[in-house]
């Protein structure tokens, strides 16, 4: 089995936010959730460097540490997914979580932050794959198609890689040899606790 | 000689400019000179986090790697579950001791059958509406960091989601007949618990607890004065750490001030709910006639003498200065 990894080249990312509209269009994610985002860091400054960034998929997943109802689980692709139907919407995962991935649709009164939303790596959840209840509450499931998130597959510039941890390792690391300089892989030494030697 | 005297000059001189190098260095970063990998490690080892900027209308998206969220996992997972442990778990531990050793605390001089009132309506219904609160917070609030690991099992995942999910939604509402109450206690009851010097003989005798004979006291004494005390400033912590969570990211509050308040919010909560433990303790089982202070109001005389001997004196004088003058016998 594979170990699911994101990579994303700032050197490459053009801040031009297809992927977060990928996402948001894939899987009808609903008004004010963001299941990727693109951050600029030094805007506007030297070493201005942008990172698209969503759930990582983090090795000792944080969320799942502290999540109270244990709703989390870790497929055999190492992709960690969560069961909404479990999910209590308490919070606790946005506290842990070093990417601020999880998202809270705004429904209900004060406190009633509904269940969490995240990035699924595009392979669903808990639910049958591929069926109407599974994309209703998660979105689509491109993993059980054979497919890879279609935020990496749209980005324009290949910045954004997603696939096994290994293969997009050596994918950058084959590209920062030929152009000579990277910044790394953002998120990795934090969800991982490896680095791209290059 | 002015060779010498140059030299530490030149030492200083270079220290000062040395910092100036390295800050322009790390403003103009050449290409490739910003690592992911050193930032990282940087931010974990130092704290802070690496931010930047989003196209987002959410301030919440801008923190792209926040390596406190370790800490407060650490904290959850296992500061939060110790000091819990210890303080709910220990208490209960201490109480069944105490019961076996000391057993029930009787009225020394026998119940009288004459009684006086301790507590009127208002003083006991908003203690019991405090009361049933703070059961229902403590229930759930604990369930949310232990029931994982002793209700989960037991009951199954879907089961302990409803519980959970129930809890919530009580522990959310009940917050505010809860601050409310905390407020009317504060002014019911404050001007009887300011601490006296009679509080210090009070500790020092054991405050009757452990040891024979009983220390004077007004109608609240030392261990009293503390409850209330826990009570209010505890119930005020709780409470204003507690608003932060229901309203999450209101104002200027990030994820780093949400996760303050949760620690604030629960250890304080874990130390109430062993101090409450206790004085439930006291208030029923643990002591003779104590629960009719707050059941009916009414308590034996003798219990009021006995536990605070100067209260029932002053209730005496003012009834008797309160009761019109014989009217003469015509």
């Amino acid at each position: 089995m594979a170990r699911m990894k994101f990579l994303c080249d700032a050197d490459r990312c053009i801040e031009c936010n297809a992927c977060v509209t990928a996402c948001k269009n894939e899987h009808e994610v609903p008004w004010g959730i963001n299941r990727r985002r693109v951050v600029t860091i030094n805007d506007g400054k030297p070493g201005e460097r942008s990172i698209s960034m969503a759930c990582m998929h983090c090795t000792d997943a944080p969320c799942a540490a502290v999540c109270p109802v244990s709703c989390f689980y870790t497929t055999a692709d190492a992709i960690v997914l969560h069961d909404k139907d479990l999910c209590i919407g308490c919070g606790y995962c946005f506290y842990a979580c070093p990417f601020g991935a999880p998202q809270y649709p705004r429904v209900g009164n004060f406190g009633g932050r509904g269940k969490m939303d995240k990035c699924t790596y595009c392979a669903g959840g808990p639910q049958q794959d591929n069926t109407r209840v599974e994309y209703t509450q998660y979105g689509s499931n491109r993993i059980a198609e054979g497919k890879l998130p279609l935020c990496a597959e749209m980005c324009s510039t290949k910045a954004l890689l997603a696939g096994d941890g290994e293969m997009i390792a050596t994918i950058y690391r084959e590209r920062v040899q030929r152009r000579g300089y990277g910044s790394g892989a953002w998120g990795w030494r934090t969800a991982y606790r490896t680095t791209v030697n290059v | 000689m002015r060779r010498i005297l140059l030299a530490p000059l030149m030492v200083l001189f270079l220290a000062l400019c040395a910092p100036g190098i390295v800050t322009q260095a790390q403003a103009q970063p050449a290409r490739g000179a910003i690592s992911a990998e050193e930032l990282e490690l940087q931010r974990m080892l130092q704290g802070g986090r690496i931010e930047g900027r989003t196209t987002l209308p959410d301030a919440q998206s801008e923190v792209l790697i926040q390596p406190a969220g370790k800490a407060w996992r650490d904290f959850h997972n296992v500061t939060l579950a110790w000091v819990g442990g210890i303080a709910v778990g220990g208490m209960l531990i201490i109480l069944v001791a105490f019961y076996l050793g000391r057993g029930k605390i009787m009225v020394e001089g026998g119940l009288s059958g004459r009684t006086i009132q301790r507590f009127n309506l208002l003083e006991r219904a908003n203690h019991w509406m405090v009361a049933s609160c703070f059961i229902v917070l403590g229930l759930t609030g604990l369930n949310l960091t232990f029931g994982r690991h002793l209700l989960l099992p037991i009951v199954g995942a879907e089961t302990f989601t409803a519980i959970s999910l129930w809890g919530k939604v009580l522990h959310n509402y009940l917050a505010f007949p809860f601050t409310l109450g905390i407020v009317l206690m504060l002014l019911l009851w404050v001007k009887d618990n300011i601490p006296n010097g009679r509080d210090i003989e009070w500790f020092k005798q054991g405050g009757g607890l452990i040891g024979k004979g009983h220390p004077k006291a007004g109608r609240f004494n030392a261990g009293q004065k503390m409850v209330f005390w826990i009570t209010t400033l505890g119930g005020a912590a709780v409470a204003i750490s507690g608003y932060m969570l229901i309203f999450p990211f209101w104002g200027e509050f990030g994820v780093a001030e949400m996760q303050l308040a949760h620690i604030v919010h629960s250890v304080i909560s874990v130390l109430m709910i062993a101090a409450m433990l206790a004085h439930i303790y006291i208030g029923s089982i643990g002591m003779q006639g104590a629960f009719d202070a707050m059941g009916t109001g009414e308590v034996d005389l003798n219990w009021a003498k006995e536990h605070h001997a100067l209260w029932v004196e002053e209730q005496q004088k003012r009834e008797t200065a309160a009761r019109p003058a014989a009217q003469p016998a015509e």
